[in-house]
């Protein structure tokens, strides 16, 4: 939760919302671009971002990208991040 | 423990340790009277313990593990007023997944959920607020917990929950700031620190100015640094550097990532939807002055306390730490985690009797995971 996590803009969901999907190692989920950008933001499409919490926070480049993966991968936090991102999607689509 | 050979760089990782030993001297560490270092935020801690830097240093430097770990500083009374609102009808609670284990006085939310509470864990206040969009009969509350590195995260959900009318949707503001707790630290006569490692992520949205009363008011370095080891390394140098020369600025060995203004729409906002509370309290620290945040008046539909009626300032006495539990001195950095007498023995990460041992972050929960110091430093 306090470490964020690298992840790729794979395309703009909701230009409106600032939503984009982001791809982490695989795993896909919506992130919001409110704090990366101002106006247009499909020419983010393919870049790096520091994800906090589904936020995106800082736009990185390919290289720091890969070395903060490792160092999270490293602490075990990547795997954490992943999985807390698989439940909560689990837990949305859930009967409540 | 890591052999220097398993760095990413050992022999950039070799030149550091080589002028971390050579430094140490010159900048006022004895065997008797260490330098005392504190790093500040949770994932620095994390970093030390897994690689064993607090090993591989010189034994005239000495690391001081710091509060930056949210779940650690979160008062048992805080955890309660969760339950409290938790267990209110029609209410489903979300929460990061690091606060599920956190002790409160009778229980923690994990118990809570156990007993029947509709408490979820969720990976985004985002999530948060569309769980609110898809049960629109009932009450949805987000727990609000982190420094400035989340902070922006739920001040954009509220927005955003706000410019669509979700009003049964509502945040339990918890945020905390870093540098105050940082001015108690420093103001407190049984501390000693000579010199501090800067959060990366928390700098990164608010930039190095904040820290600058640390420098010109208490005449200490402080270097913001990434949290991998190299740059751990590298910023320990930075910080002897200016002990050893006689310098106390602020300065950023993680500019690649943290910008000297930090995130300015970020900032912005935190500004729109927070305003500082007149103090908060912390766990093993105390009230600390303007160290939390609320949620403005404007916002007020979407603020929990406002809306259930629970929480800080609602006239309850802080919680008491359970007896001979040593977490206050601790987080202070006065003993190590295995000097308390609850370690290991009736306090453990799988049953956690305070919050340093429940996340990994957590002073006691990673010198259980990795093993302390030297021996003599836990007498
Ligand atoms: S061992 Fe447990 S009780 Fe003792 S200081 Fe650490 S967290 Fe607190």
């Amino acid at each position: 939760m306090c470490l964020g996590i690298p992840g790729r803009i794979a395309a703009i969901r909701d230009a409106e919302r600032r939503i984009a999907s982001v791809d982490f190692s695989g795993v896909r989920r919506d992130v919001d671009l409110t704090c990366v950008a101002e106006g247009a933001l499909d020419d983010l499409v393919g870049t790096w971002v520091l994800v906090h919490v589904g936020f995106a926070m800082s736009v990185i480049d390919e290289a720091e990208a890969q070395r903060t993966l490792e160092a999270l991968a490293e602490l075990g936090e990547a795997e954490e991040e992943y999985a807390a991102m698989r439940e909560s999607a689990a837990m949305l689509e859930e009967r409540p | 423990m890591k052999y220097i050979d398993e760095f990413r760089d050992p022999a950039l990782a070799k030149n550091l340790f080589r002028r971390i030993e050579s430094l140490v001297g010159p900048a006022g560490g004895t065997k008797e009277k260490p330098l005392q270092i504190m790093e500040i935020c949770g994932g620095h801690t994390h970093a030390i313990f897994r690689y064993g830097l607090d090993k591989l240093v010189p034994a005239e430097l000495e690391f001081v593990h710091g509060p930056g770990c949210p779940v650690c500083v979160l008062p048992m009374s805080r955890v309660d007023d969760c339950i409290e609102i938790a267990a209110r009808d029609n209410v489903i609670f979300c929460t990061f997944g690091d606060a599920m284990r956190v002790p409160g006085t009778r229980k923690s939310l994990m118990q809570a959920k156990a007993e029947g509470c509709d408490i979820r864990m969720v990976y985004s206040p985002l999530d948060a607020l569309e769980l609110a969009r898809r049960n629109p009969d009932r009450d949805v509350v987000f727990f609000g917990l982190g420094f400035e590195t989340t902070m922006p995260a739920t001040a954009v959900t509220i927005r955003k929950a706000a410019a669509d009318g979700q009003t049964n949707f509502s945040v339990f503001c918890n945020h905390i700031l870093v540098p105050p707790p940082l001015r108690a630290l420093l103001s407190d006569p049984q501390m000693r620190l000579d010199g501090f490692v800067g959060p990366g992520h928390v700098s990164m949205i608010i930039g190095t100015e904040p820290y600058r009363f640390i420098a010109e008011e208490f005449g200490k370095p402080l270097v913001v640094a990434g949290f991998e080891p190299l740059d751990l390394l590298q910023a320990i140098v930075m910080v002897l550097q200016q002990l050893a020369e006689g310098r106390a600025e602020i300065e950023n060995q993680y500019a690649r990532v943290v910008p000297a203004n930090g995130n300015p729409h970020a900032m912005a906002a935190i500004e729109a939807v927070y305003e500082p509370r007149s103090s908060f309290d912390w766990r093993g620290l105390g009230e600390i002055d303007r160290s939390g945040v609320k949620i403005r008046g404007e916002y007020a539909a979407y603020d929990a306390e406002v809306k259930f009626g629970v929480g800080y300032g609602a006239g309850k006495a802080a919680g008491r730490e359970p007896e001979g539990c040593r977490c206050g001195d601790v987080v202070k950095g006065l003993i190590k985690p295995p000097a308390c007498p609850k370690f290991g023995g009736e306090c453990v990460p799988e049953r956690p009797l305070g919050a340093l041992m429940v996340s990994s972050e957590g002073a006691c929960a990673a010198y259980y995971q990795y093993g302390g110091t030297r021996r003599e430093e836990a007498a």
